[in-house]
């Protein structure tokens, strides 16, 4: 009897995996800032579960997919480590107007993978007893920049200054400090931290007081204009299921 | 205003200085391996040569990760170091001296070791006839005949070196008159956009290369061996 009953489900269920989701569902081609892969990676399944959407994603620094969106790169959405790219994108006509959106604050952490290396005051640094210290191009990457912002109110943005190794994005920062040739670093919070703990290690949240708040802005890009799916996305990244995930990372809202 | 800022001079000068030693020692150590690899009959010799070759394929990123991890607190050559009171070597002058000498071996073995096969056993079968030692007849008869060889690996081992990136980036960590070369520094700029001055120093670094491939021509057709 059951068995029965179950036959016309299961076929609906069938008929449904393979007219059902094409029929609905585009692809969306995301660029996405290095310290956002992990949560991201935990959206991109959260919503192509909830929408049938799915999304291609593309990881790396906001400056490169700058210069490659100028020059005709396929994406068609932007999640970037910043504010001011994204907003440069709007205002030189590469994005769609009034989609710019604030996703996420990153957060700055000062990690070792020794434990008991830093303290949670972060006196680490006053006592400067290490070799090297990583942070990322100050240049380029925000997490780089709010990093100087925070040794610069120290007052030991100098005496640390022989002492810097720079990656040329937090990813490569957090590969120096992960393999331990920089015994410690500024990484984003994001990179080491997971169920609301830090996730090895010995680290240093970095107080908000010390550095500007990292905003990360996301924004609809001119080849995403016509994907519907491309402003679903955002619509997604505002709901609590995104939030959830965002939080569960140590980013602020 | 200047065109090249002191940032830039200083990049530049250090990956002089790079290429420069790199290829000092990439002939001391490359001219006696490419004589080995030119002469032995030992088995070992198809899996050396095969060893030496493989940086030419591996895509830097490999290199890169592999030396960094190597290098690092808990890899081989880092524990030595360590135990050498030397401190690791990741993020110095030297440990990019020594990626730069892995990544450019095949560049600086395989002229020098064609050179010598070409030469073929005659001269030196007659240097051994007139009594020669074998060392003798390496330094008076095979190296003067293998000079052409020894002058592309020279030029190659120093182009490449002047054009190496993802090594520099995964193990330099990007220190000014350290570990900032001219590749990392042009990335740097387009990274951030001022591509005004990325222009200047990549616009430099096609007319250098340009310049280095003609010379390398122009010796090929004054009669040198050219890799093949």
């Amino acid at each position: 009897m059951k068995s029965h009953a179950s036959i016309p489900a299961v076929s609906l269920l069938c008929a449904g995996l393979l007219f059902g989701a094409p029929l609905h569902a585009a692809d969306v081609s995301v660029a996405v800032a290095a310290n956002f892969t992990a949560p991201m990676q935990k959206i991109a399944e959260a919503f192509q579960k909830d929408t049938g959407h799915k999304l291609v994603l593309s990881f790396g620094s906001t400056g490169k997919f700058y210069a490659q969106i100028k020059n005709g790169a396929p994406f068609e959405v932007l999640f970037a480590a910043d504010d001011e790219t994204p907003a440069r994108l709007e205002r030189e006509g590469d994005g769609v107007e009034g989609t710019r959106f604030t996703y996420a604050i990153g957060k700055l952490v000062l990690w070792s993978k020794q434990p008991g290396l830093v303290d949670e005051q972060g006196e680490v640094l006053r006592q400067a007893t290490f070799e090297r210290i990583a942070l990322a191009d100050p240049k380029l990457a925000p997490y780089g920049a709010a990093a100087m912002q925070t040794l610069n109110k120290l007052g030991l943005a100098d005496s640390l200054a022989s002492k810097f190794v720079q990656g040329e994005n937090i990813g490569q920062t957090y590969q120096f400090v992960a393999t331990q040739n920089a015994p410690l670093g500024f990484v984003a919070l994001s990179q080491v931290f997971a169920d609301g703990r830090i996730t090895e290690g010995s680290a240093w949240i970095v107080p908000d007081e010390l550095y500007e708040p990292i905003r990360q802005d996301a924004l609809v890009l001119g080849k995403g204009k016509g994907n519907p799916a491309a402003a679903e996305l955002l619509d997604y990244l505002r709901g609590d299921t995104a939030k959830g995930i965002i939080r569960s990372y140590g980013y602020a809202l | 205003m200047a065109v090249l800022d002191d940032g830039a001079w200083q990049a530049i000068w250090l990956t002089l200085e790079l290429a420069g030693l790199t290829t000092v020692l990439l002939l001391v150590i490359a001219t006696p391996l490419a004589w080995w690899l030119s002469q032995t009959r030992s088995r070992w010799r198809a899996p050396i040569g095969a060893l030496v070759t493989l940086p030419l394929v591996l895509p830097p990123t490999v290199l890169g990760f592999y030396l960094l991890v190597l290098m690092g607190p808990q890899g081989p050559l880092g524990q030595l170091t360590l135990a050498l009171g030397w401190g690791t070597l990741s993020f110095t002058f030297t440990g990019l001296l020594i990626g730069s000498i892995v990544f450019s071996l095949p560049f600086a073995v395989q002229p020098i070791q064609h050179a010598f096969e070409a030469i073929g056993p005659r001269p030196l079968e007659a240097a051994a006839t007139l009594r020669a030692s074998p060392l003798d007849a390496f330094f008076t008869v095979a190296l003067p005949l293998a000079r052409p060889g020894l002058l592309t690996a020279a030029i190659l081992s120093f182009a490449h070196t002047v054009g190496e990136f993802g090594v520099v980036l995964m193990i330099g960590g990007n220190i000014p008159g350290q570990t900032r070369v001219v590749s990392t520094q042009i990335y740097g700029h387009v990274e951030a956009m001022e591509y005004a001055q990325a222009h200047w120093l990549a616009g430099g670094m096609v007319a250098f290369s340009f310049v280095i491939l003609l010379c390398l021509s122009l010796l090929k057709r004054g009669g040198g061996s050219f890799v093949r």
